[in-house]
């Protein structure tokens, strides 16, 4: 059973790249960066061709619950900068990432725009798919539809708590990916990989044909490449973020990538 | 017939819904089966009904105020004295059911959020009362105009974590307490202190205020006549549950229903439609859709959003929702004070401000306004204020 085949609807540019990458052996390597900060652009470019399969860009939201400290913090700041939904998405249009960018922000951004312009304006802007954390299964569907319409590809998080009945469901309705959340908590650096990261991967795994990659608690190259054993690739936020808070230049943050692309090519 | 059960999807019409993170999901589901079992239980009612009387004090009794109603020129006002239930205001109504709810489904620690303390206080009481762990969230601001009650938490054995983000008031405790849970969730229940928030908890915390209006139609119909009700029935508005405890009981008369909220963070009044905090609601925010900081001289209304049930009632005109100042606020404290020997929490004060505003419409009428609490914990702040 593929319960992710879904008649009629074509995969999308994220979930087209993330497929052939992974079927031709590549261990995926998403990393996630706030939009709106100083210079962020570069930042965006240099991870781009350091080796990241797609890249993650967050439109601030004021109030950030699925966040912890680091992207509260440079959600604040953005905002401070004076970013907005439709100031990250003008930088984004007609800049040329190289990669799949997948928008990550919270659901009242979308809401507030209406489903339609939110959706046509990540399409203008080059944005392939998006993510919205608040967003579940149970209310995603008036968003889903206007996505689809205009082939924003919108992916869904799937959690520890999920009992296992609930995972197929999330997985077809999932595009690009299905984005695993690795632990309990919110977004944050940790010391440990939470074993809820590798059994979450396994579960996942088990049911969909669909890039599985895991997010939230995934810090180091190690523990990434650990996590590959098993899932699709990883998606990194706190680790780069917290580099770029502290002044990191673009270069520094290519280095970054390069290693997780090292230890991750490594296996 | 009271107020109507949400949807399924727990929609009051347009309003509502579960607009969490996935992982809270399956814990929501949870809370929504173990509290609708609960509630049909005669066993788990009985245990509630017999810890709010013989711990909680209720009934809470009905005061008519004639001096209030002389100074206001004929306006026959009566009050539900929340402010005398033990903790001080309506909250404890609402955390004994959550309490004793959260012990039924095996939980073992609370968490909360605070605006001006008397959830959080209330939490923190039930907790110590069940021999339960308790974490409450509450916002910088807050915890230095509310000092008293922070203090207060401590000796009742809880934990106060401080909201360090954004307006560092209650919308902020509100994020922090739903970050906690997402990490907690399978040992932890998230004791939400208002009608809002996720489904089920607008109608659970509606259902465990509902003894609010209960009690109020049988003493307004004692005192007034069988059959007779008020003529309006006010309460403030902040996430609405003292406002809809007291509503459930006339929802079905024809009573007017108004809710005050303050100027500052009048989400009905001044918001437009938007989700935060799980739910879909009325909400104060900037065109892109950035929550908005409400500014309100009482912390336990200092919020942008509202219950969505209170969105729906005001979006079909079964109520409506009026605004009040903060001088005005400060003018019905002291009124209240003066005439009857009340000292009100400064959030009722707001429904009070209301009707000494509104004293001309309303002379020769009945006005039943819900006391949700006393004024202690804003004696401090109003003798900063006065003096």
């Amino acid at each position: 059973m593929t319960p992710d085949a879904v008649p009629g609807v074509a995969p999308g540019a994220l979930e087209t790249t993330l497929r052939v990458a992974r079927d031709a052996g590549r261990k995926l390597f998403v990393p996630y960066l706030t939009g709106g900060l100083p210079g962020w652009l570069d930042v965006l470019r240099a991870m781009a061709d350091a080796g990241a399969d797609a890249i993650e860009v967050g439109v601030p939201f004021s109030d950030p619950v699925m966040d912890g400290t680091v992207i509260q913090d440079s959600s604040q700041r953005a905002l401070h900068h004076g970013a907005t939904p439709g100031s990250v998405l003008e930088e984004l249009r007609g800049h040329d990432a190289g990669v799949p960018l997948a928008v990550m922000t919270y659901y009242n951004i979308a809401f507030r725009m209406g489903h339609e312009r939110f959706a046509r304006s990540l399409a203008d802007a080059g944005v392939a798919a998006a993510i919205l954390p608040d967003l579940p299964l149970e209310e995603v569907g008036p968003w889903a539809a206007a996505a689809d319409a205009a082939a924003v590809e919108t992916v869904l998080l799937a959690a520890p708590t999920a009992p296992d009945e609930r995972l197929p469901r999330i997985c077809a309705r999932s595009r690009g990916f299905v984005y695993a959340v690795g632990l309990l908590g919110v977004t944050g650096e940790r010391r440990e990989l939470a074993d809820s990261a590798l059994d979450i991967a396994g579960r996942l795994k088990a049911v969909t044909d669909l890039p599985v990659l895991v997010g939230v608690g995934v810090s180091t190259p190690e523990q990434a490449a650990r996590l590959c054993e098993v899932a699709d690739g990883v998606v990194v936020g706190s680790a780069v973020v917290h580099r770029i808070l502290d002044g990191g230049s673009p270069q520094e943050l290519a280095d970054l990538v390069g290693e997780f692309r090292t230890a991750l090519d490594r296996g | 017939m009271s107020l109507a059960e949400p949807s399924p999807e727990g929609r009051f019409g347009d309003f509502g819904g579960r607009f969490v993170p996935e992982t809270l999901v399956p814990a929501c589901q949870e809370l929504e089966r173990a509290f609708r079992e609960a509630w049909g239980d005669p066993g788990f009612r009985t245990e509630l009904d017999d810890l709010l009387r013989d711990y909680g004090g209720r009934p809470s009794v009905l005061t008519e105020c004639h001096r209030l109603g002389a100074e206001l020129g004929g306006v026959r006002v009566l009050l539900k004295r929340e402010d005398l239930n033990h903790t001080g205001s309506h909250k404890i109504n609402n955390v004994l059911g959550q309490a004793l709810l959260a012990r039924r489904m095996g939980k073992r620690r609370l968490v909360a959020e605070t605006g001006a303390g008397q959830h959080g206080v209330a939490t923190a009481t039930a907790a110590a009362l069940l021999g339960m762990e308790c974490v409450v969230y509450m916002g910088e601001v807050d915890m230095a105009r509310q000092e008293l009650n922070v203090f207060r938490m401590r000796l009742l054995g809880a934990e106060v974590r401080p909201a360090s983000s954004g307006s560092r008031t209650l919308k902020d405790a509100v994020n922090e307490a739903m970050r906690d849970w997402v990490a907690t969730v399978e040992s932890t229940h998230y004791c939400l202190g208002s009608v809002m928030g996720p489904h089920p908890y607008p109608w659970l915390v509606r259902e465990l205020q509902t003894v609010i209006g209960r009690e109020a139609r049988a003493q307004c119909e004692a005192l007034l006549g069988e059959g007779t009700v008020p003529d309006v029935v006010t309460a403030c508005v902040g996430g609405g549950s003292n406002a809809i405890g007291i509503f459930a009981g006339f929802a079905d008369s024809d009573a007017e229903l108004v809710g005050v909220e303050p100027a500052g963070g009048a989400a009905i009044g001044r918001g437009v439609p938007g989700v935060v905090h799980g739910m879909k609601s009325y909400l104060l925010q900037d065109e892109w859709g950035q929550v908005q900081e409400a500014q309100s001289i009482s912390a336990g209304l200092d919020y942008p959003g509202v219950g969505p049930e209170h969105s729906h009632l005001a979006a079909v005109g079964r109520a409506r929702y009026e605004q009040v100042t903060d001088v005005e606020v400060i003018d019905a404290f002291q009124l209240l004070s003066r005439t009857e020997g009340i000292i009100p929490a400064l959030e009722p004060a707001h429904a009070l401000a209301w009707v000494s505003r509104d004293r001309a419409a309303l002379a020769g009428r009945t006005v039943l306004v819900n006391l949700s609490g006393r004024g202690d914990k804003d004696v401090a702040q109003m003798m900063d204020i006065l003096a």
